[in-house]
């Protein structure tokens, strides 16, 4: 996802020379081929996040459209009332692009997991909250934010994930991505957790479940009520994937929509748990230590359908 | 001046007393210096706040709000008579700065440490756009506790941003005491020259040495250490800590406007 980004921001820059390009001392080997190309709108502003930001917003309310690129943690929740205040409060156009989504950074720590960043940034008024699940949907929404007005937070993971989507699709912010359809069941995930989205869903068609709507919620917001609404009048099963805490994320918001609804639909969250992670070892490892994996999500659905 | 200053002076207590609001003292001690920026330094147009030219100002420390309102009043950016609106039911003006709120206000302020980075970054726009104008914040002594304040200090002379100004309201009070028992800034001069910013140290009350400052050459980012006393102008407020929290009553506004006069 970030060779997207970096690849559609450069295409994006050629064309736009308000475009400009924040680091606080993080991107190695993923932001040179920009500062090479456009020395004079890419600044590393040295380890310090609430400059970082604050920067931005100055540059912003100059008329430029500024991105910032770092590690989740350390751009979302280091700065986090300086993004209060002079991106959200003021709207301006800022985009924080942060890497690491969940547990992709593993093996570092739970310093450098993130967990917890959809329930915080998706509570700022103004915040658009983007969290994609391939690279197709980092291009396309690169793309949508140079004009977009207001800032943005783009969740994204590491390298290296499939595309999954239909390449032909129209992308808007304001829709989520068909990635399979069907009836009877209704998967809902975002950003990272599409393998184990994945491997769900083969399991279940495998298994005689007719049909599965497969679902990517790349914008956690402003999120698509429409399609949620429709779904939960259905009333067949709805189940959210997510590699966050499952406190205040995708999980979090569907249940909203469901209580506050006439329907009473099966319904189940996936995420991480309330914890963090004392575990060494691999993303894959993390994930089966706190119990999120396709294996334990298959047999849960099983049991509730 | 003096008349100006005043003039500016009575609008502040009155919003104050009206409004029962806190930072009277805050307010008054950065008055000379706003008086002086907006009526002879920066190149700003009340009849076109939003020229793409023009000087900005950042008042970091938001909670001297009424004294940047009741400048921009005074210099016709809007009607004095919106400042009955100050930090009232129905008003326009909050108690700290909402960049919606009227004309010429720049930035959104209230969560101390943040202007001076903002103004970094205004300033690395204009040298981009080529744009031949000054960038000045105004920052309380408290606000210099803040360690984003610092990250800026640090980041605006890698850039050689000499159009960016600091100015610091060192009235030696802050929210709960002295700022030298709080944390000693001490040696601050010195500690910006070691950061490698021309650093002028004057009288905050004195209009020449203000203006003077703030107009002279310079090829580092300037900060201007502006000695203030806290309620300036006002006898009973002056260099009293708790004018950090009081609003005048009726027969300390008569004072206050005597003192004015």
């Amino acid at each position: 996802m970030r060779d997207a980004f970096i690849k559609t921001l450069i295409e994006e820059a050629r064309k736009n020379e308000n475009i400009y390009l924040i680091t606080p001392d993080l991107g190695f080997s993923v932001l040179e081929e920009f500062a090479a190309e456009f020395p004079d709108r890419f600044m590393n502003v040295g380890i310090a996040e609430a400059n970082a930001v604050n920067i931005a917003a100055g540059l912003a309310l100059s008329g430029k459209i500024v991105y910032i690129y770092s590690i989740i943690p350390f751009i979302t929740m280091r700065p986090f009332e300086q993004i209060r205040v002079n991106l959200a409060y003021m709207n301006t156009n800022v985009r924080l692009v942060g890497v690491g989504a969940g547990l992709t950074y593993a093996y570092l720590g739970a310093t450098h997991h993130a967990i917890e960043d959809l329930a915080i940034m998706r509570s700022l008024p103004n915040m658009t909250v983007f969290s994609p699940s391939d690279p197709w949907e980092v291009k396309c929404a690169i793309k949508e934010s140079v004009g977009h007005n207001g800032p943005i937070y783009f969740r994204l993971g590491k390298k290296g994930e499939p595309v999954i989507s239909n390449t032909k699709s129209k992308f808007s912010f304001k829709k989520a991505n068909f990635i399979k359809y069907g009836d009877d069941v209704n998967i809902l995930f975002t950003g990272n957790a599409s393998d184990i989205a994945m491997e769900v869903y083969d399991s279940l068609i495998k298994d005689n479940i007719r049909g599965v709507n497969l679902i990517s919620i790349h914008t956690i917001k402003p999120f698509d009520s429409n399609l949620i609404n429709q779904i939960i009048q259905a009333g067949k099963p709805i189940f959210t994937i997510e590699e966050h805490s499952i406190i205040g994320g995708l999980g979090s918001i569907v249940s909203e929509y469901i209580a506050e609804s006439d329907q009473n639909p099966i319904f189940k969250r996936f995420a991480l748990p309330d914890e963090y992670s004392h575990f060494v070892g691999s993303q894959k490892y993390l994930r089966e230590k706190l119990g999120f994996t396709s294996k334990k999500i298959i047999e849960d659905i099983e049991k509730l359908i | 001046m003096k008349k100006i200053t005043n003039k500016i002076r009575r609008l502040i207590v009155t919003m104050h007393s009206k409004s029962f609001a806190s930072h009277s003292g805050s307010a008054l001690s950065i008055v000379d210096i706003l008086a002086v920026l907006y009526c002879k330094v920066l190149n700003v147009d009340p009849s076109n706040p939003l020229d793409i030219n023009r000087d900005r100002f950042i008042l970091s420390k938001g909670h001297g709000s009424s004294a940047l309102y009741s400048t921009l009043a005074y210099c016709g950016f809007f009607d004095p008579k919106v400042l009955n609106g100050y930090h009232t039911d129905g008003g326009t003006l909050p108690g700290h700065l909402d960049k919606e709120s009227a004309p010429g206000i720049e930035v959104s302020t209230g969560s101390l440490g943040h202007g001076l980075s903002i103004g970094v970054g205004m300033a690395i726009a204009s040298k981009l756009d080529k744009i031949d104008n000054k960038i000045v914040v105004l920052c309380g002594d408290g606000e210099i506790n803040e360690g984003s304040i610092w990250e800026a200090i640090m980041f605006a002379p890698q850039k050689k941003l000499d159009n960016l100004i600091l100015i610091i309201d060192y009235n030696k009070l802050q929210s709960f005491g002295r700022t030298n028992e709080v944390i000693n800034l001490e040696p601050l001069k010195k500690k910006f020259e070691s950061f490698n910013w021309n650093a002028i140290e004057i009288d905050g009350h004195n209009v020449k040495e203000i203006e003077d400052a703030l107009l002279s050459e310079t090829s580092k980012p300037k900060v201007i250490i502006a000695n203030t006393i806290k309620g300036k102008g006002v006898s009973y407020m002056e260099n009293q800590f708790i004018w950090h929290y009081k609003s005048p009553n009726e027969e300390q506004l008569i004072q206050a406007y005597r003192e004015l006069e």
